[in-house]
């Protein structure tokens, strides 16, 4: 299909890739992108592993063993940075550049050139940010959440730090400008907003929590670097500011955040989980609307993560019982996913076990976090190793999960090679055993009273530990199976063709065109029937 | 392809999307500076962080002794990133008729070989009680220069007013000492 297009004169759009490095350097395609986004996410994720053994490294035992204190903290930050930033962002970003236009059959996305431009903000961005760990004075050590007094004590990466937070924040808007245009502008005839896939859904509402937050942080952290370097007094008390206000602007933008890391992963469960339990998703429009509900609490319990700051009684219950409420909409995802497999004939392949080990691990990660929003509960909790144990629940075997699923189910589309069952398996039963090993004793440590990101502890906390490192340990070598069969997946001998509908109980557009994805698809949008699919076949390929 | 939108029809929607988003982006940059008023109003309407009228100073103010109610003043100093500084209360508390005005004295001595300017920031516990409390004498409401080794005594005139909400019986005034020699001298030159 793509050699009635191949010499139709000069139009961009119509050339196959061009050869060499310059394909990805100039490349507007979306699937370049989205291989792109997540070949960085990937790497990042790496560098963050290392960073995140360095630290149960050194806390496999108490006293201090292998790095002093100052880069211990360095490690924690950047760890923070790196996964969030490097790591989770963009991997989600890279999947929405590969699936959003091919779900809802557009070309690519609305604005190419900034895509391009989007994703090579980003190498340069952490290039300058992983550049202050051989600075003197060290990489920024007073925390991701950056707050003052104690950040503007960091020496010369302190500005480093600042723009690399700018750079990735420009990248993230233009990302999420560019899937909102291309989500409300250019489905196909007959995709209405009601027919969209929920991986659609989930994302357009994080875009718009991404363009509604960003900039805050951006200004947040211009108003720090203000406060350094300029003689403003935003948050310097001796001036008349107040520290406390950095917090809440930091949480305004940062409680939206948590939601920009799963809300996408909230998507990919919904795809996955009634492809393999062979029913349609129990509840479509349900989702659609408990993930606006979601979208819009998200703006207004930005303070739970500030009870012990000394706010008044009011605002402690308001924001107490605004974040429980949360629990509403997302209990309505949670039962909706186990409806739909609910006398389904399920299969369990490795997406469906990643997804299915989501439901199960982020839904504990939920409960600790209602748990934490109990506001006289969390002046105990406070900053102690529950809630290390609370966020990564809902971000490894949360986003970090739901990422792989979508890889997994995914990439013989966008590959055109079957990855190993076999090994799928046993990267999900290792992946899962070690990340409880990893995070569930940290429930009790903190429980018990062991404070995060301090290098020490005291004896009384030594047994955990060193299982909690050990599951460390194994889980980021488990890590290596995935890397082997994604990499046969890109690069192996292809044996046997793989049919376009990879799964035999996927629906959507984009399992109507061939595997491997040709480079461009849907050039002429397809007409989309009530199913999502194609109304009359041979659009692009042949469906059925 | 559906009859009703042609390509330019499109083209022209996509571009209205943009500008519109890319004004929600400008928008929100803005909202995140407007939130440093925001806050500091919501601060002096509420109380909130005992921060609101009770810093600024009342030029003069009605005296109407309520005997029959007293309430506990307690006075708090912290100094800032352990400077060497002496700075304390003459009393760490005192018994307070509302509507009657009171002096207190702090003591506040340079330790150091070298002058040093030095700024206290005030705060009220609890919340709802800040903006009973007035003040028409503080030395908060100024920077203090101290030459090397200088010890001052420096007074403050306060009243509670007697709308103090009457489950109200201790309220703590705390002040923080900032060593703010910098901050002094770069608004002191312009573009210093
Ligand atoms: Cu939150």
């Amino acid at each position: 299909m793509a050699h009635a297009h191949a010499h139709e004169g000069h139009d961009h759009d119509h050339h196959g890739p061009d050869k060499g490095i310059m394909r990805w350097i100039k490349t507007t395609n979306h699937k370049d992108l989205g291989t792109l986004y997540l070949c960085f996410a990937f790497i990042m994720f790496f560098i963050g592993g290392l960073m995140s053994l360095v630290i149960r490294a050194e806390l496999f035992q108490p006293g201090l063993q292998f790095v002093d204190p100052e880069f211990f903290n360095s490690m924690t930050t950047m760890h923070a940075l790196v996964m969030i930033f490097g790591g989770v962002m963009p991997a989600f970003t890279g999947l929405a550049n590969w699936m959003v236009p091919m779900m809802i059959g557009a070309g690519d996305l609305a604005l190419p050139r900034v895509n391009n431009w989007g994703f090579w903000i980003l190498p340069f961005g952490f290039a300058m940010l992983l550049s202050t760990l051989f600075m003197p004075g060290g990489a920024p050590a007073g925390g991701w959440t950056m707050y003052p007094p104690l950040v503007l004590q960091t020496g010369n990466a302190f500005p480093m730090l600042i723009f690399a937070v700018h750079l990735l924040g420009i990248s993230s808007i233009t990302g999420a400008i560019n899937v909102v245009v291309t989500i409300l502008n250019m489905r196909a005839p007959g995709m209405t907003l009601l027919k969209m896939p929920l991986f659609v859904w989930t994302w357009l509402i994080t875009a718009y929590l991404l363009i509604a937050t960003m900039p805050v942080l951006a200004g947040a952290v211009t108003m720090l670097l203000t406060d350094k370097y300029f003689g403003t007094s935003f948050f310097t008390a001796s001036g008349g500011g107040d520290p406390v206000l950095f917090q809440h602007i930091f949480w305004f933008f940062g409680h939206p955040e948590v939601y920009i890391l799963i809300l996408p992963a909230f998507g990919i469960v919904s795809t996955i989980i009634p492809t393999f339990a062979r029913k349609p998703l129990f509840g479509y429009a349900s989702m659609v609307y408990a993930t606006a509900s979601i979208g819009f609490l998200s703006f207004i319990v930005w303070a739970h993560h500030m009870f012990t700051v000394g706010m008044p009684l009011a605002a402690e219950l308001f924001f107490m019982f605004s974040t429980m409420l949360i629990a509403v909409p997302t209990g309505v995802k949670v039962f909706n996913w186990v409806a739909t497999m609910w006398r389904g004939s399920m299969t369990f392949e490795t997406p469906m076990l990643f997804a299915l080990g989501f439901v199960f691990l982020f839904t504990l990660g939920g409960f600790s976090g209602l748990m934490l929003a109990v506001t006289p509960v969390d002046f105990q909790y406070h900053d102690t190793y529950f809630v290390v144990a609370h966020f990564h629940y809902v971000l490894v075997p949360g986003a970090v999960f739901s990422i792989i699923a979508a890889i997994y189910y995914w990439i013989p589309k966008w590959t055109g090679r079957m990855y190993n069952e076999k090994l799928g398996k046993l990267h999900f039963w290792l992946s899962a055993i070690f990340i409880n090993l990893t995070f569930f004793p940290q429930h009790f440590l903190g429980l018990a009273g062991m404070q995060r990101r301090v290098p020490d502890y005291n004896v009384m906390f030594t047994d955990f530990n060193v299982v909690s490192s050990i599951g460390a340990f194994a889980f980021f070598i488990s890590q290596f199976i995935f890397i082997g069969n994604m990499l046969s997946c890109m690069f192996g001998k292809r044996d046997g063709k793989v049919p376009e509908r990879v799964w035999e109980g996927a629906h959507g557009l984009e399992w109507t065109v061939a595997s491997p994805a040709p480079y461009h698809t849907f050039e002429d949008p397809p007409l989309v029937g009530d199913n999502g699919e194609p109304v009359a076949a041979g659009q692009t390929a042949k469906a059925h | 392809m559906s009859a009703a939108i042609g390509p330019a029809e499109t083209g022209r929607r996509k571009r209205r999307s943009v500008w519109e988003l890319a004004l929600l982006t400008v928008a929100m940059f803005g909202f995140g500076f407007a939130m440093v008023p925001l806050y500091n109003a919501l601060c002096e309407l509420t109380g909130l962080n005992g921060r609101d009228k009770g810093m600024q100073i009342v030029a003069s103010v009605q005296e109407q002794p309520d005997l029959s109610r007293e309430v506990t003043v307690q006075f708090l100093t912290v100094v800032n990133g352990g400077r060497e500084w002496l700075f304390k209360p003459a009393v760490s508390e005192m018994k307070v008729h509302p509507g009657q005005l009171y002096t207190v004295s702090f003591t506040a001595e340079n330790q150091l070989d070298q002058d040093v300017v030095g700024q206290a920031v005030p705060a009220v516990t609890p919340g709802k009680a800040a903006k009973h409390l007035k003040k028409t004498e503080c030395f908060c409401f100024n920077q203090q220069p101290f030459k090397a080794r200088e010890a001052k005594n420096m007074p403050v005139r306060f009243m509670l007013d007697p709308e103090l909400p009457a489950d109200v019986h201790t309220v703590t005034l705390s002040y923080t000492f900032f060593d703010v020699t910098e901050l002094a001298q770069r608004s002191a030159k312009p573009n210093g």
